[in-house]
C-alpha cells in the first residue's frame, strides 16, 4: 500500500505534535488566520507557520491567501472516506474470489473425474 | 499458501489487486473465459445482483457486455469494453468503457507448483480519475452517475 501509506505516514507525523492537534481542534469550529492561530496557541508566527506546513503538506488543513492574510482551513485529506473505500474494494473481491475459488474447485473436480491426459485442454464432458 | 486477498493503491493511477487460488493457471482462465463460469463468481450472491446478460469474447481485440440488475439501482446496469490483450492461460487486459475516464483492468496469472497467483491492476488514465471514483464509492453520495460508481454504491453495505 505504497501511495496510501505514504499519505498514512504524513498524516501520523502531522498529528504526532499537541500543538497540530491544537490547530486542527481550533479549525474545525472555524477558519482562522495565520496569525489568529499565532495568538491563539502563544507561539511565534515563523513556528505557527512550520505547523500549518507540515499540517498541510499531510492534507489536514488547507490555506489560501485573501489579500494579505492567509487563512486556514480544514483539508481535503478524507482519510476515512479513502480507508472505508478501500476496504469496500477488497471485501468486494474477497467475496468474488471465494466464489471464485468454489468455481475452480469444481472445475477441478470434473477434470480428476474425467481425466484426459493427451489432451488435458478438452473440456468435452464439462 | 496464503489465500488473502490483498488491495493496495500502489500509485496515483493504480489499484492492485492480489489473491492465491490452489490450481494450475489454466483452470483459473477457464473460470475468466467462460461466461456461465464467470458469471458465478463475479456477482456472489451476497452482491444481491442479478445478471440479466453476461457476454464475452474472451480473445484479443474482442468485447464484453455485462447487464446487471439490483434492487437499489432504478435501472440496469450495463458494463462493456473491450479485451485488449488474451494470452491463455496467463493474462488478460480490458477496457470498461461504461464510464468516460474508466480504468484498464489487467490480470496475470503465475502458475507456480500448481498453484496461481492472479494479480489485478486496475489503471485509470488520470489522478483525478481514480480520485473521483474513489471519492464517489467512499461518499456514497452519487456524485457521477456513471455505472460504475452505481456498482460502487449498491455494493457499499456489504458486510
Amino acid at each position: 500500500m505504497v501511495q496510501f501509506s505514504a499519505d498514512l505516514d504524513r498524516v501520523f507525523a502531522a498529528l504526532a505534535d499537541p500543538t497540530r492537534r491544537g490547530i486542527l481542534e481550533r479549525l474545525t469550529m472555524s477558519d482562522a488566520s495565520v496569525s489568529d492561530l499565532a495568538d491563539g496557541f502563544g507561539i511565534t508566527l515563523t513556528g505557527i507557520k512550520k505547523h500549518i506546513a507540515v499540517l498541510e503538506r499531510s492534507g489536514l488543513v488547507a490555506t489560501a491567501k485573501r489579500g494579505r492574510v492567509r487563512r486556514c482551513t480544514l483539508g481535503p485529506r478524507r482519510l476515512e472516506d479513502e480507508a472505508a473505500w478501500i476496504a469496500r474494494y477488497r471485501r468486494r473481491w474477497e467475496a468474488r474470489f471465494n466464489e471464485l475459488d468454489s468455481v475452480i474447485e469444481e472445475l477441478q473436480a470434473r477434470e480428476h473425474r474425467h481425466p484426459s491426459p493427451q489432451r488435458p485442454r478438452s473440456r468435452k464432458n464439462v | 499458501m496464503s489465500s488473502e486477498t490483498t488491495t493496495e493503491r500502489v500509485s496515483d493511477v493504480e489499484l492492485v489487486v492480489t489473491r492465491r487460488f490452489d490450481a494450475p493457471a489454466r483452470i483459473v482462465f477457464e473460470a475468466w473465459r467462460r461466461p456461465e463460469l464467470f458469471q458465478r463468481w463475479w456477482t456472489p450472491k451476497s452482491f444481491g445482483i442479478t445478471v440479466i446478460s453476461c457476454e464475452l469474447d474472451v480473445r484479443t481485440g474482442g468485447s464484453y457486455r455485462l447487464v446487471l440488475s439490483h434492487p437499489a439501482a432504478p435501472e440496469p446496469m450495463t458494463f462493456f469494453g473491450r479485451y485488449l490483450e488474451v494470452t491463455p492461460p496467463s493474462r488478460i487486459v480490458w477496457t470498461n468503457e461504461e464510464e468516460p475516464n474508466g480504468p484498464v483492468t489487467t490480470v496475470t496469472l503465475e502458475e507456480q507448483d500448481g498453484k496461481t497467483r492472479l494479480t489485478l491492476s486496475e489503471r485509470y488514465p488520470t489522478k483525478e480519475a481514480l480520485d473521483e471514483s474513489l471519492a464517489a464509492g467512499a461518499s456514497g453520495a452519487g456524485a457521477a452517475p456513471e455505472q460504475f460508481n452505481q456498482l460502487d454504491q449498491v455494493l457499499q453495505d456489504l458486510p
